[in-house]
């Protein structure tokens, strides 16, 4: 299972900076379904089924076909590079070395040694993840969910205005 | 888990498997087309094809034949890697589906036990989901890319319908899903031992029939191609080869739900079974493709039947009609169990 976990992790982290250096919006958009999917391999291969699947259907299926729509809809070809400002890019590069320099510092507190045993794999079937959500979570759940519904309720509000 | 030694040999195996279920498919997708010609001409009191080979039999090869030594045409004005990658994508994720769908009941010949299915995913169901949910992108991509009015609209206009009726598709086999306690295709298909879905779900069956009729955009369904408005909707600029994929997929996918629905209501691979050891590990193989053809033979009948629908009673149709009874059917489904339990 190794090399496929090897595959699909490089895979991820192309595809994730493609989404960032990508100038064609819709490719930015492609890249990140390609990002969604390769992790959903890897949830596979740690054994959730359940969660890979909800993964492609709720991000890759769901969520970026609107984003895709969106700029199908807008049409945006190809992004015209902003006036870059000065400030950004003096702090930017800097910022970026720190946090990379930070993450790989938190990776390699927590690498594996030879002593380190594999916890064993819970419980995430359809199952476990239900039970959790409508028992232990109801009501954040519940909230999140009435949230959406707000959302919703504004969005339809805001577009039946302008039509 | 396999051992190091039988890894190569359990390979080789599931790529032969893989192998066989692929041929099958394609050529079920050939001649379900040939199928739809021969049927559509029936009801429309012509002949069909009947030149090539008995009853026009070699017509599905002649037009494999044919599509692939015509020109492949790439408009100017398109986005190529986009217009090049929409058309596999659509066909890929058409074929992926078919690979945790069972065939028939496992058999033990000689100590090695056989499954009729590539593999026994316990979410199987959600992964048919998912991958059909991916299908949305070839045929949205498709339209983007060819940078043209209808192609664009087609586009539009399919992912708008795919994505409205995969929630009452989704709706429509819940209960299902509730009866059978499982995500799993194989375990949902045992549960109907004693008597088949469709008789215990009618309501949950006909959401699922009418939504997946719409999914793979099919007459009456079928308005991101209303030739009459669209010219040929999101696949307009296709040609050749490109072409064959996009008309291969929906067809690919016309026969993973019509799989689907044998499998969810109508007891999949169950059947009389009888005589000798070889007919008995056969004919659940038999009973599952019968059911199958029934179901493909059940969407002809409805494209040569039915006229196209309005787009806007079509949206409509979808989400006031189909998901509100989606919805009460998995209210009152969870009830009955409920009650039942106690």
């Amino acid at each position: 299972m190794a090399p496929l976990f090897y595959i699909f992790a490089v895979l991820a982290i192309l595809a994730a900076l493609s989404v960032v250096l990508q100038r064609t919006p819709v490719y930015s958009a492609l890249s990140l379904i390609v990002v969604l999917c390769s992790l959903a391999v890897v949830y596979l291969l740690l054994g959730a089924e359940f969660l890979a699947v909800i993964q492609v259907i709720i991000y890759a299926g769901a969520i970026m076909v609107l984003f895709v729509l969106v700029i199908m809809l807008l049409n945006a070809r190809q992004e015209t590079p902003s006036d870059r400002s000065r400030l950004a890019g003096w702090l930017g590069a800097p910022l970026l070395l720190v946090f990379l320099g930070e993450l790989l510092f938190a990776v390699w507190e927590r690498f594996p040694t030879a002593t380190t045993r594999a916890a064993p794999l819970p419980d995430a079937g359809p199952r476990a993840v239900g039970a959790l959500l409508f028992r232990s979570y109801v009501l954040p759940f519940e909230v999140t969910s009435i949230l959406i519904l707000v959302a919703v309720l504004g969005a339809v509000v805001l577009a039946k205005k302008r039509l | 888990m396999a051992t190091g030694s039988d890894m190569p040999l359990l390979l080789l195996a599931m790529l032969a498997k893989v192998g066989v279920v692929l041929l099958v498919l394609l050529t079920t997708i050939a001649y379900a087309v040939w199928l739809e010609r021969k049927v559509v001409a029936r009801i429309q009191s012509r002949w069909g094809p009947y030149l090539v080979g008995p009853h026009g039999l070699l017509q599905p090869v002649a037009d494999a034949l044919k599509i692939f030594f015509k020109e492949d045409i790439v408009p100017t004005e398109v986005d190529r890697v986009v217009y090049c990658l929409a058309p596999f994508l659509a066909f890929s994720l058409a074929l992926l589906s078919i690979s945790v769908i069972p065939f028939g009941e496992s058999v033990t010949i000689g100590g090695a036990t056989i499954h009729f299915q590539i593999t026994d995913l316990n979410v199987g169901l959600l992964f048919v989901f998912a991958v059909t949910s991916l299908g949305v992108y070839g045929v949205a991509l498709a339209g983007w890319s060819s940078n043209s009015k209808y192609s664009l609209l087609g586009g539009l206009r399919s992912s708008a319908q795919m994505i409205s009726y995969e929630l009452s598709l989704g709706l429509g086999v819940v209960g299902v899903v509730m009866l059978a306690g499982s995500l799993s295709l194989r375990e949902i298909v045992e549960r109907q031992s004693g008597l088949w879905n469709v008789f215990v779900q009618p309501v949950g069956f006909l959401i699922y029939f009418t939504a997946a009729v719409a999914e793979t955009n099919r007459i009456p369904f079928d308005l991101p191609e209303g030739e009459s408005e669209l010219v040929g909707g999101f696949h307009t600029e296709y040609s050749s080869f490109k072409f064959a994929m996009f008309f291969m997929a929906e067809y690919a996918n016309i026969v993973t739900v019509s799989c689907l629905a044998t499998l969810l209501f109508f007891g999949g691979w169950l059947g009389p079974v009888f005589g000798p050891s070889l007919l008995r590990a056969l004919l659940p193989v038999f009973w599952f493709s019968l059911k199958v053809f029934c179901f493909l033979f059940l969407y002809i009948w409805i494209r040569g039947t039915l006229p196209r629908f309005r787009y806007d009673q079509l949206m409509a149709c979808g989400w006031k009609f189909l998901l509100p009874l989606g919805l009460l059917n998995v209210l009152v489904t969870s009830l009955v169990l409920a009650w039942r339990s106690t």
